[in-house]
C-alpha cells in the first residue's frame, strides 16, 4: 500500500479537475501580482531610477559649475595679486626716479647756489679792491699833496701814483 | 501516506479537493505577501516593501543570466509569480499534514505530480508561444534543425523531457521530503523512547526539506527561464 502511492498518479488516478484547477490559480494569481504588486512596484522602482539619476545629474552639475567658480576665483586671485605685485614694481620705479630727480635737483640747486655764492665773492672782492682802490689813489693823492707841498709835474704824480697802486695790487 | 485522496468528480472530470483546497491556499498566502509588501510604496523602501524588491531583483537577476532584458522583461512577472508560489508550495507541508476521516487534506500542492506536471506543461507550453511570437513561425520552426538537421528527433524528445523533469523534478524532492516526514513523525515516534530516537532526525530532516524547498523554487524559476531564452533568445 505504502509502495502503491510512490508510482506517479497510481494513487490518485488522472485528476483533469486539477490542472485545470492549477492553470487557472496560476493565471488568476499572475494577473493578481501583475495589477496589485508588480506595477505598482515596478513604477516605484523606475522612478527611484530615475530620481537617482537626477539626482547624480544635479550632483554632476553642481560639481562642475563649483570647478568653474573655483577657477574662476583662483584666475581672479592670480590677477589680483599680479596686479598688486605690478603696483608694488611701478611704485618703487617711481620712488626711484622720484629720488633721483630730487638728488639731481638738489645737486644743481647746491650747484647754482655755489656758483652764485662764488660769483658774489668775486663780486664782493671787485667792489673791495675797487673800493681799496680808489681810497688808496685818494689817500696816496692826499697824502702826496700833503707830503710834498712842492711842486711836483703832474706827469711825475701820476707815475708815483701807478707804482703804489701797482705794489698794493701785488702785494695783495 | 497511506490515506486516500478526497476525490470528487464534476461535470466529468476528476477534482482532488485536497489539492484544490492546498492550491487555494498557497495562492492567497502568495497573493496576500505580495499585496502587504507593496501597500504602502515609497521612494525610501522600508520593511516588506525591500522584502518584495529583493525577490524582484533576485528573478531578475535569474532572467539576465539567461537572456538580454529586452527579452526576458516580459517574463519578469511569470519569474516572481513562480518563485513564490513554489516556495510556499512546498513550505506548506513542512510543519503538519492533516489527515481526516482517513483522508488527506493538508499537505504540499507540489507534492502531487499533477500540480508540478501542469506547471511544467505550462511553463514548456508558453516557451512555445513566446518562441514564435518574438521569432516568427518560420524561425521557430528552424530552430528544431539546429545545429545539425538529425538533431531533429532529439530535440522533440527534448521538449517532452525538459517538461517530464521540470515538474517530476519539483514533485520528487517535495514527495519525498513529505514522505519521510510522515514516517519520522508518524511511524517512528510511537511511545516515549520512539519519540525521543525521532526528535533528532525529524528536525534535521525538516531543516533540509526547508533547504530543498527553497532550492527546488529557485531551480524552477531558473530552469523556466533556461528553457525561455532558448526559445526566445536569438543567439543560443
Amino acid at each position: 500500500m505504502l509502495l502503491n502511492s510512490f508510482v506517479l498518479g497510481a494513487s490518485n488516478g488522472f485528476n483533469g479537475g486539477d490542472i485545470l484547477f492549477q492553470l487557472a490559480m496560476f493565471i488568476i494569481l499572475l494577473t493578481l501580482i501583475k495589477k496589485f504588486a508588480w506595477g505598482p512596484l515596478m513604477g516605484i522602482m523606475t522612478q527611484r531610477e530615475e530620481h537617482i539619476a537626477n539626482e547624480i545629474t544635479a550632483a554632476e552639475d553642481s560639481r562642475v559649475e563649483a570647478k568653474k567658480l573655483l577657477e574662476e576665483q583662483k584666475a581672479l586671485l592670480k590677477d589680483a595679486r599680479t596686479e598688486a605685485q605690478a603696483m608694488i614694481e611701478s611704485a618703487k620705479k617711481q620712488g626711484e626716479i622720484q629720488r633721483d630727480e630730487i638728488i639731481a635737483a638738489s645737486r644743481a640747486e647746491s650747484d647754482r647756489m655755489k656758483e652764485s655764492a662764488k660769483l658774489e665773492i668775486e663780486q664782493q672782492k671787485e667792489q673791495a679792491v675797487t673800493a681799496i682802490r680808489e681810497q688808496v689813489a685818494s689817500l696816496s693823492v692826499l697824502v702826496a699833496s700833503k707830503v710834498i707841498e712842492k711842486e711836483l709835474s703832474s706827469a711825475d704824480q701820476e707815475k708815483l701814483i701807478n707804482e703804489y697802486i701797482q705794489e698794493a695790487g701785488e702785494k695783495r | 501516506m497511506d490515506h486516500g485522496a478526497p476525490l470528487v468528480d464534476f461535470m466529468g472530470l476528476t477534482f482532488n479537493l485536497s489539492n484544490i483546497l492546498m492550491i487555494t491556499v498557497a495562492s492567497a498566502i502568495v497573493f496576500l505577501i505580495a499585496v502587504i509588501s507593496t501597500r504602502r510604496l515609497a521612494m525610501k523602501p522600508t520593511g516588506m516593501q525591500n522584502f518584495f524588491e529583493w525577490i524582484m531583483d533576485f528573478v531578475r537577476n535569474i532572467i539576465n543570466s539567461n537572456m538580454a532584458w529586452k527579452d526576458g522583461g516580459r517574463f519578469h512577472v511569470l519569474g516572481i509569480t513562480l518563485i513564490m508560489y513554489v516556495f510556499v508550495s512546498n513550505m506548506l507541508g513542512l510543519p503538519f499534514a492533516i489527515t481526516y476521516d482517513h483522508t488527506l487534506w493538508w499537505k504540499s500542492p507540489t507534492a502531487d505530480p499533477i500540480v508540478t506536471l501542469t506547471l511544467a506543461a505550462m511553463v514548456v507550453g508558453l516557451s512555445h508561444y513566446y518562441g514564435i511570437r518574438v521569432k516568427g513561425l518560420k524561425e521557430y520552426g528552424k530552430d528544431f534543425f539546429r545545429p545539425m538537421s538529425f538533431l531533429f528527433p532529439l530535440k522533440i524528445i527534448e521538449e517532452f523531457a525538459n517538461t517530464l523533469t521540470l515538474g517530476l523534478r519539483l514533485y520528487g524532492n517535495i514527495f519525498a521530503g513529505e514522505i519521510l516526514l510522515t514516517l519520522l513523525a508518524g511511524s517512528l515516534a510511537k511511545g516515549f523512547a520512539g519519540t525521543l530516537v525521532a526528535v533528532i532526525p525529524t528536525l534535521a530532516w525538516l531543516g533540509f526539506s526547508l533547504f530543498i524547498g527553497a532550492i527546488q523554487a529557485f531551480i524552477f524559476c531558473m530552469l523556466t527561464m533556461v528553457y525561455m531564452s532558448h526559445k526566445v533568445s536569438h543567439d543560443h
